[in-house]
């Protein structure tokens, strides 16, 4: 037995919305999964708090595409009732955990692109997207220093950690291209006012971190042609899996709540 | 009349703790922003502390249920986003009674730029709730709840939480 998926309209704003919602949810759903299991409790609490902040934003963001939709569905409904090939979150954050070192390097790259993209995104045409924007951009400030100083500190503890950073920076810089490709959600949004095209966010993304590389005593590996494309819902092969475990509950037992 | 029952409820809702931070009411904690008396209903508009604080529901419940119980009612709470909401709300009062209850009440929030996050920073120094001592360290920017960090004294050895300025 088994719910039965929803489907959302490919309409770009809706898209440009579950982007945003998609990614902050899948991001959130992987922290999540270092509950009691983080090197330290501090880390451990720490990484609990803003996957919650993450969800808490997903909601937000994703009420409202529900919202912009016009089908009535819930925020509830979008997260755990939606199939693989109609989540729209960067591939990014979708790829394992891995170690902390590939987990505080991903959390620094994505708070740097959220805290750009919220700032930009509370001058919204969108009123609601303007006020989640203003709320969340001081949410990831913190998420950004919480991370920002793991990899310098990992850059510039042992050369095992060092070592695991660089590891780490080789599996995830492939995978920074998608945030920044640009196709016609991300220009119809830039051209209605819904949201900056995040092809924009680029330059002020890519010199924050040559900041922190250069700090951490990393290099920044060079561009390859591969662009991954989950924000156009093509999505690794770990993106079932994750699914399977975040819908499971739903799709087990439909409409249950708490 | 209008004015008395618009009056009341906030006396009732200086009474309704914070499920998280129960020495501070919601008044206290500034998420509160208006009260108004549409006649048959009272609406109450509340600010939310932090977009996946947990409590926010609870929160919404407990408002609704204090106004009921003090006769009221009918109530509804509505929710607004913008402007968000800020530490810098939280009366005098209420920093007091964090500073008594051993929390460390947050400072003046700084302007928020996308200035780039200094990677060697100094943070501004914090005092000790039980001692008053600013020989203190932070050990997490995040701690029980959203809304606070983990402090250690240097000085009395006691760890605390801090209310942090967001």
């Amino acid at each position: 037995m088994s719910a039965a998926s929803i489907q959302l309209k490919n309409d770009p704003a809706v898209q440009y919305l579950l982007r945003i919602g998609d990614t902050a949810l899948v991001l959130g759903q992987r922290l999540a999964e270092w509950t009691g299991h983080a090197p330290q409790l501090e880390e451990d609490i720490a990484l609990a708090n803003m996957a919650l902040d993450l969800v808490g934003q997903a909601r937000a963001v994703l009420t409202r595409a529900g919202q912009l939709d016009g089908h009535g569905y819930d925020e509830d409904q979008l997260a755990f009732l939606r199939e693989e090939r109609d989540f729209r979150n960067v591939t990014l954050v979708e790829l394992p955990r891995g170690d902390f070192a590939f987990t505080v390097l991903r959390n620094a790259m994505m708070a740097s692109f959220f805290r750009l993209l919220w700032d930009s995104l509370k001058h919204s045409s969108d009123e609601e997207l303007a006020a989640i924007a203003g709320k969340a951009v001081k949410e990831a400030r913190y998420h950004q220093q919480h991370a920002f100083d793991w990899v310098v500190r990992l850059g510039q503890g042992t050369d095992e950690s060092l070592r695991r950073l660089r590891t780490a920076l080789d599996q995830l810089w492939p995978y920074t291209a998608e945030l920044f490709s640009e196709d016609e959600v991300d220009e119809q949004a830039g051209a209605s006012g819904l949201g900056p095209r995040w092809a924009d966010l680029s330059d002020p993304w890519d010199a924050q971190m040559a900041e922190l590389l250069g700090e951490a005593g990393l290099e920044i590996p060079k561009g390859t042609p591969f662009v991954s494309a989950g924000k156009r819902g093509v999505h690794s092969e770990h993106m079932g899996f994750l699914l399977a475990e975040m819908q499971y509950l739903q799709r087990a037992y439909p409409g249950g709540v708490w | 009349m209008a004015a008395d029952r618009v009056q009341r409820a906030w006396d009732v809702l200086g009474e309704v703790l914070d499920p998280e931070v129960p020495a501070l009411s919601v008044r206290d904690l500034g998420i509160v922003r208006d009260v108004i008396d549409h006649g048959e209903e009272l609406e109450v508009v509340l600010t939310p502390t932090y977009s996946g604080c947990p409590a926010t529901e609870v929160i919404e419940q407990s408002v609704l249920g204090a106004l009921q119980a003090e006769g009221l009612g009918p109530a509804r709470a509505t929710l607004r986003r913008a402007p968000a909401w800020t530490t810098d709300w939280i009366t005098d009062e209420g920093k007091r009674k964090l500073l008594d209850y051993g929390i460390a009440p947050p400072g003046p929030v700084l302007p928020e730029g996308v200035s780039p996050i200094r990677i060697v920073r100094r943070e501004p120094a914090i005092a000790c709730p039980r001692c008053g001592s600013t020989h203190t360290e932070r050990l997490s920017a995040f701690g029980s709840t959203a809304c606070k960090a983990m402090y250690r004294c240097v000085s009395c050895r006691e760890p605390f939480e801090h209310f942090k300025p967001i």
